[in-house]
């Protein structure tokens, strides 16, 4: 019998930016929640690079937010530096991102953990398991104590088989990297999950005072308030700048020089790393033509001294880094604090997971973030917002939240992985949503507090706030319903031609050249020109016919999504379909017909035939 | 189970063979029951064999040769059997009966055989869409087309345009979110150029002949006063007495269509009533308006009446303004006629059909040379305005957006994304047994 104090209804384990987020949200469920790590003073920390957001990234941390999720928050919390990139293109692809001091980051984080209610804190190494019936009911801790849960989260970043590698050095390494870690591997490995190696760098951390600041072009923090969470009123930290090297002639050279030494090169590391995220080495031996590769200094902190250079993560030697670093403008005089390195570890398969996150072969065992073979802090974060919100959800007996392909890149991620699996760290792109007209980053609270505040995830605070705003939405709606004649804007000196006629604000707002703030005299005086929701719902109406067009195919698509496939649908026994389309298929296991498409390699005749079958096999089994 | 199908799959008996398929789970089965002789005998796969067809009481039937396909290397995914017969009314009757009385073995619907072999996988969309123009081609210029279209001509220069549109979006793509990395910068000044390059390549498709063009015939137009002559050169043209003739002026009421092909060439022969713009006879009146409707969707029209008369600006080409009667020593003589001739005589009637088989040809989709349906037209006309438009889009995310737009076109081309309604009324056009 055991005591009510060591009953949970979900258990985390690890407090990552997954672990964090996936206990939070089962917390604001309202389900008795339990995050267990083995340094609660750790919880929060930013374990490679400062900086949090930036281009599709920017998009997941609004819609963890909008979700009311922790990253936005303590992202604004600890910002130091601010940047919208892309601001030159369509809004869809502005990518949020800031730099955040490490420090005030984790502080934040801390406070949100330890105010959440529902949400119980745990020191303690997870140890194993415990299983009943091939379903988890339960952790055990290296202590021995016995902890029982209806659902398991696995937020354990890279703590299965990481090794760490600089030059000919090698480490074992990896978040907990203990023994009692090292059972709850091999319960996972021994349920015969599908598992695959990956690796991931980090660059050398350099002593910001010995940086010759001054030769080098700066790069400020953008002067409009703009923030990362939806309930920032503004900013609080100084904006410090970012200063531009770039790697020269004989920074490549040597590392020319001495790519024998590099374990990516000695076939020491055959894991697959990230193509759009290389190590400099790779950079040179693959772009070996170019005059130099940008790098971006970025300070780690308000009070220290250490600067992060963005765009040179490398294994090589101590020696050579150090060697490559001092051939870069401002950098002649340079003090390395810490060489950078290589991790290659183990990850799950994702194709292993149901579309909830949830392990098939262990029922109640849910997985979130690195160990799902992704990368990044916001990626993480999603899917420890996704798992959290479904096991509590699978405890309540609620239906998930209807996230899809067309309502937020977290269902395009969580698609992606457990339809595609992964061949390389998985980091979130604007490339991979096919509906981003429709998921911008500034619109993701239109988008999905709606969802939440049905589901039962948001805070009184988001809600009250997201009451007022909607309030303003119906202002501003009518506002741009409001007619203008053309002759009177080609008075005002808009670029409108004066037999153009009377036509709504909405309509006007998508002609090339005009901007919002020159219909303010159509819109009326107590139009909020400035609020970032007239903004946004300017952009809707610009965007307005591609988003009409998209809708018949939106249409096709929900119609095969109505085609279900059982995880015990045969493709064996479909016609048609090669070996290597069956095994694709069955690893991926799509929910429909729909999901099946998208696992890759499926031809259009294959998927024809799918159809056919799954028809027949409903039908049959209707019978 | 899937049940398992059969239909006679060659033309109406009687004939000289009559070639029966079965598909499906239970065709090895039901040609052991057929071709078996009480004892199991093996069949050879892909080879003919001589066997005695008997029915379940076990009358001979039948000397047929027959062949048998284990799937799903076949043209259904499936097993299949094929029983070559003999011709004749009653012993196909006689061979169908015996099948449909095996458990499990039912009559194929329309179209039924290349539906199955589109859901086993073994064809693509476009595939079938050819096979069922295959299947109803009447002329060699029709055969050769669809034969284009059926052999994946068609599919493999989509997958080109798929993938060269894919490296192109990828451009944009780097550009939209790698554009804060040195490695991409803005899009490439020549991009907008090679978007329109394509373009052009999608509208040299557009531009050619579509496939309902060769289904319907080069659709020719006979058009002139009453009593010109019309009614004797489309009987002349057609070889045969399809409208009757007589030299009372106004005989021709109706608007009469023939087709017939003239050297391989499919055509649609239209004879009209005759164009006199003032008419009591309420009949002839509609017969005219009838006429109108026909000279606007000529391909081309042939004028018998007075030089320069004619409708000018009628179908695709001007009319051709025919000297006709011409052992009439009375006739109209003109001063520039495309052609002189006697459809009574024949006299100038070769050359004439000559001339107007090479004018068909060359607005008729080349020998050999897929062409497109008007599903496929407006696919590829989605996809031609898709890169139309990215080709001046400023914004890279827009012009993504119109890539995206010319990728889906593409996929449904080749069955991607597709709908049930499309499929059922493509496989509802094939007849039984293919």
């Amino acid at each position: 019998m055991q005591t009510p104090s060591n009953s949970y209804d979900v258990l985390v384990i690890g407090g990552g930016h997954a672990g964090v987020e996936a206990a939070c949200a089962a917390a604001r469920m309202g389900v008795r929640t339990g995050l267990v790590s083995f340094d609660l003073d750790a919880i929060g920390a930013m374990s490679c690079n400062p900086a949090i957001g930036g281009l599709g990234k920017g998009h997941l941390v609004r819609e963890v937010d909008a979700l009311d999720g922790v990253i936005g928050r303590a992202a604004d919390a600890g910002a130091i530096h601010y940047r919208m990139l892309n601001r030159s293109k369509g809004s869809a692809v502005w990518g949020p991102r800031v730099q955040a001091d490490r420090k005030l980051f984790k502080a934040q984080v801390q406070r949100i953990v330890n105010s959440q209610s529902h949400l119980e804190l745990i020191e303690g190494e997870a140890a194993a398991l415990i299983l009943k019936g091939g379903k988890a009911v339960g952790l055990e801790l290296a202590d021995g104590a016995q902890l029982h849960s209806q659902a398991v989260i696995v937020c354990t970043g890279t703590f299965l088989g990481g090794i760490l590698y600089r030059g000919e050095e090698r480490m074992e390494g990896g978040r907990i990297g203990e023994n009692a870690a090292h059972r709850l591997a091999e319960q996972l490995r021994g349920a015969d999950l599908p598992m695959a190696r990956l690796k991931t760098g980090t660059p050398p951390r350099l002593d910001g005072r010995t940086i010759d600041w001054a030769s080098l072009p700066e790069q400020a923090s953008d002067a409009d308030e703009w923030t990362m969470s939806a309930l920032s009123q503004h900013r609080t930290n100084p904006q410090i700048f970012c200063a531009i090297t770039r790697t020269t002639q004989k920074a490549h050279d040597a590392i020319r020089a001495n790519l024998d030494r590099s374990p990516l090169f000695t076939g020491a590391i055959d894991a697959a790393g990230p193509r759009y995220c290389p190590s400099i080495e790779d950079k040179i031996h693959r772009f070996g033509d170019r005059e130099g590769h940008q790098v971006f200094l970025e300070p780690e902190g308000l009070d220290t001294h250490y600067v992060y250079p963005n765009g040179i993560s490398t294994s090589l030697p101590v020696d050579v880094q150090l060697e490559m670093l001092r051939a870069m403008p401002g950098l002649e005089n340079v003090r390395m604090e810490v060489p950078g390195y290589a991790v290659e570890y183990d990850h799950i398969d994702p194709r292993a997971l149901c579309a909830d996150l949830q392990l098939r072969a262990i029922p109640g065992v849910y997985c979130a973030g690195q160990i799902n073979g992704t990368t990044g802090y916001e990626e993480a974060a999603a899917q420890g917002l996704m798992a959290g919100l479904n096991s509590a959800c699978a405890v309540l007996g609620k239906e998930p939240i209807p996230l899809n392909r067309s309502n937020s890149y977290i269902a395009v991620m969580i698609d992606d992985l457990t339809l595609q699996g992964v061949s390389e760290p998985y980091r979130m792109l604007t490339a991979r949503a096919e509906y981003r007209l429709r998921l911008r980053a500034n619109n993701a609270s239109t988008r999905l507090t709606p969802l939440g505040i049905e589901l039962g995830c948001i805070g009184k605070e988001r809600l009250d706030w997201h009451v007022s705003r909607e309030t303003l939405r119906s202002d501003i709606a009518a506002a741009f319903e409001r007619t203008a004649p053309a002759k009177e804007l080609n008075d005002a000196g808009l670029p409108v031609r004066r037999d153009g006629g009377d036509k709504p604000l909405s309509e006007w707002i998508r002609h090339d050249g005009i901007e919002l703030d020159q219909l303010v005299p159509w819109l009326g005086d107590s139009f909020p020109a400035d609020h970032s929701l007239a903004h946004e719902m300017a952009e809707d109406s610009q965007y307005a016919p591609y988003l009409a067009r998209q809708e018949a195919e939106l249409r096709d698509l929900r119609a095969s999504e109505e085609l279900a496939l059982p995880a015990d649908f045969p493709y064996v026994s479909v016609p048609g379909l090669s070996n290597e389309m069956i095994e694709r298929l069955s690893s991926a296991s799509p929910a429909n017909l729909a999901a099946a498409g998208r696992v890759s390699g499926i031809t259009p005749a294959a998927l024809s035939a799918l159809l056919v079958h799954a028809r027949r096999w409903q039908k049959q089994n209707a019978a | 189970m899937q049940d398992t199908i059969f239909a006679l799959s060659s033309g109406v008996p009687p004939a000289a063979i009559g070639i029966i398929r079965i598909s499906g789970p239970k065709a090895g089965d039901a040609l052991s029951e057929l071709a078996g002789s009480g004892s199991e005998r093996e069949f050879k796969p892909r080879r003919p064999s001589l066997a005695k067809l008997r029915n379940a009481d076990g009358d001979v039937l039948d000397e047929a040769l027959v062949l048998w396909f284990p799937g799903p290397e076949t043209a259904t995914g499936e097993d299949l059997a094929e029983l070559h017969c003999h011709g004749g009314r009653a012993v196909i009757a006689a061979v169908e009966l015996a099948l449909a009385d095996i458990a499990g073995l039912r009559r194929a619907e329309p179209g039924e055989f290349t539906r199955r072999a589109f859901a086993n996988g073994r064809i693509d969309l476009a595939e079938s869409e050819g096979l069922a123009d295959l299947l109803s081609a009447e002329t060699e210029l029709q055969r050769s087309a669809a034969m284009a279209m059926a052999g994946g001509a068609f599919s493999h220069t989509v997958e080109q345009w798929r993938s060269k549109l894919l490296a192109l979006s990828a451009e944009v793509e780097s550009a939209l979110d790698f554009s804060d990395e040195d490695d991409v910068s803005e899009m490439r000044s020549g991009f907008a150029a090679d978007l329109r390059d394509f373009a052009n390549a999608l509208d040299s498709w557009l531009s050619r002949p579509q496939s309902s063009a060769l289904r319907e015939g080069y659709r020719v137009v006979l058009a002139g006063p009453p009593n010109a002559g019309k009614s004797t050169l489309f009987n002349a043209l057609l070889d045969s007495e399809a409208a009757i003739t007589s030299p009372t002026a106004g005989t021709t009421r109706d608007v009469i269509e023939r087709s017939v092909a003239l050297g391989g060439v499919p055509f649609t022969f239209v004879d009209t009533a005759g164009l006199r713009m003032e008419t009591s006879d309420s009949i002839e009146a509609e017969g005219i308006a009838r006429a109108q409707a026909q000279l606007d969707r000529a391909d081309l029209v042939l004028w018998l009446g007075e030089e320069g008369k004619g409708p000018v600006n009628e179908g695709p080409t001007s009319a051709w303004e025919l000297e006709v009667q011409c052992d009439d020593p009375a006739h109209i003589s003109k001063s520039n006629p495309r052609a002189v001739l006697s459809a009574k005589t024949g006299e100038g009637m070769e050359a004439f059909k000559s001339a107007l088989i090479a004018h068909a040809k060359h607005a008729l989709p080349k020998p050999g040379e897929a062409a497109l349906n008007a599903r496929q037209h407006e696919l590829v006309e989605g996809a031609h305005q898709a890169l139309v438009n990215a080709s001046s889009q400023s914004d890279p995310l827009l012009l993504a957006e119109e890539l995206r737009n010319a990728r889906l076109s593409f996929d449904r081309l080749i069955g991607r994304a597709t709908t049930e309604d499309m499929l059922d009324s493509l496989f509802g056009r094939f007849c039984i047994g293919k």
